[in-house]
């Protein structure tokens, strides 16, 4: 009995729209998230995230619409990132349909903010999301923002330390080389975040080769999170779960819904 | 009719179309009247212990519970919802111990496994008598949480593993309760969900 490796497509939103590459066949609207997640749900996606990269606020409640859309059709987690930097956005998410909330840049700022969503809703529905680059700071990793173009000069370990002691209840741990270059995780970069942390680990940015995810999970990954590998069908979620299990660890089988 | 216990912030909203799936109309409300009187009441688990429970009784949720018990009307609890059905717990609410409804005897433990919360999707090793988990034995469901009870109570119970055993599930007469979120748990939660209302 063991609990199986969650693996998590993460679809970017910008005003309600998928904003990356698709290519599925079988796609009526290629932009609709709703239809994206369910699509994955069905693939047996563990968990689907939505990154909302919306920048007016107008598109910010477009947004809650697509948690709702998706919330009614979708019955596993839900994780909504981007954009939250209070108490009442996250009530806002939560009460439309979402399960966890990611936070990043609002807690760089405000880090008393990871202490205020997780006393009022418990750390569970709480994820810190880190940009972490390769740098000088003593771990060899710094947190970075805009999308890895800004530095801020903290180094990810403190920071991390930090987040967990705040109350934070899981790491979505993003490395800025890796990301886009399909080139593998940084699997230093996760084992150092492991050997410090007690709460579960998503590892993000990189996935290019089937071989990238068990990878990830020998080096201390609790959770895998992948977006273009699988938006440009370059594997189905069912070959990684496959390649998983041919190497031992647990995952679970697919997750169709009846339509009745 | 089916009752979702509104006292609290949170995402009721995926248990309220999970439970619409069965053929039962649903609400979501906090009325004393319409919660005790409803066919099934869902009691939705809401941060953590502490400040679940005194979310619960700002609605009288304590008495809506055992009201309802002491009908014969059935009850599910979910997750945190699960856990205030104890005496007690280990997680504290600002240093400070707080009661549970003590519907079961037994105190709700911190989970011991390296890796803190358990999440993600978990066996169940299912009781023999369970009605709950019929046709479902094999399955995963969605766990997330870092505490749980470990004391069986009169009745099925069903234990899941993660750094030791506890108890994932707990029927009795009335009081049923799962420790994972069937509402997360895709085809196979919503299969738990139409066999505890087709008890109704």
């Amino acid at each position: 009995m063991s609990l199986a490796t969650r693996i998590i497509p993460c679809l970017d939103v910008k005003d309600g729209r998928v904003v990356k590459g698709i290519n599925f066949l079988n796609l009526v609207d290629a932009g609709d998230p709703v239809e994206m997640a369910q699509i994955y749900n069905d693939e047996g996606a563990d968990e689907i995230t939505f990154l909302d990269i919306t920048a007016s606020s107008q598109g910010r409640s477009t947004t809650l619409e697509v948690v709702r859309k998706s919330a009614d059709q979708l019955f596993i987690p839900l994780t909504v990132g981007g954009g939250i930097s209070s108490t009442d956005d996250v009530n806002q998410l939560l009460r439309a349909g979402a399960d966890k909330v990611s936070i990043n840049t609002a807690a760089l700022k405000r880090p008393e903010l990871i202490n205020e969503i997780s006393e009022s809703f418990g750390s569970q529905v709480l994820v810190i999301s880190i940009d972490a680059k390769r740098s000088r700071c003593s771990s060899g990793f710094e947190v970075t923002t805009h999308g890895g173009s800004i530095s801020t000069g903290i180094d990810a370990l403190d920071w991390i330390k930090e987040a967990i002691e705040r109350g934070v209840g899981e790491i979505l741990l993003n490395s800025m080389d890796t990301d886009g270059t399909r080139a593998g995780y940084d699997l230093e970069l996760i084992s150092l975040v492991r050997a410090i942390s007690p709460v579960p680990i998503i590892a993000s940015g990189g996935a290019g080769d089937i071989s990238d995810f068990a990878k990830a999970l020998e080096s201390g990954a609790d959770a895998l999170l992948a977006a273009s590998v699988f938006h440009f069908g370059i594997y189905r979620i069912s070959d990684i779960k496959r390649d998983l299990d041919r190497k031992g660890f647990t995952v679970r089988q697919g997750n169709q819904i009846g339509q009745n | 009719m089916i009752a979702i216990l509104d006292y609290g912030s949170g995402n009721i909203r995926s248990a309220q179309r999970a439970f619409e799936k069965t053929k039962h109309q649903v609400i979501v409300t906090s009325d004393y009247q319409e919660a005790v009187s409803a066919d099934g009441l869902v009691v939705p688990g809401v941060g953590a212990f502490g400040s679940c429970m005194k979310s619960l009784l700002k609605i009288d949720g304590d008495k809506i519970i055992k009201e309802r018990q002491q009908e014969k009307k059935k009850t599910l609890g979910i997750c945190v919802g699960m856990q205030i059905l104890f005496e007690s717990s280990d997680e504290l609410l600002n240093g400070e111990s707080i009661k549970g409804l003590g519907i079961f005897p037994g105190r709700v433990v911190r989970l011991e496994a390296p890796v803190i919360p358990h999440m993600g999707f978990n066996e169940v090793k299912v009781d023999e008598t369970s009605k709950l988990f019929k046709g479902i034995e094999k399955e995963r469901f969605y766990f997330v949480h870092s505490y749980a009870a470990k004391d069986p109570v009169v009745g099925a119970n069903s234990y899941c593993d993660y750094g030791g055993g506890f108890l994932a599930a707990i029927e009795s007469q009335t009081v049923s309760a799962v420790q994972f979120h069937p509402e997360k748990s895709g085809a196979a939660g919503l299969s738990l969900i139409e066999n505890w209302a087709s008890g109704l």
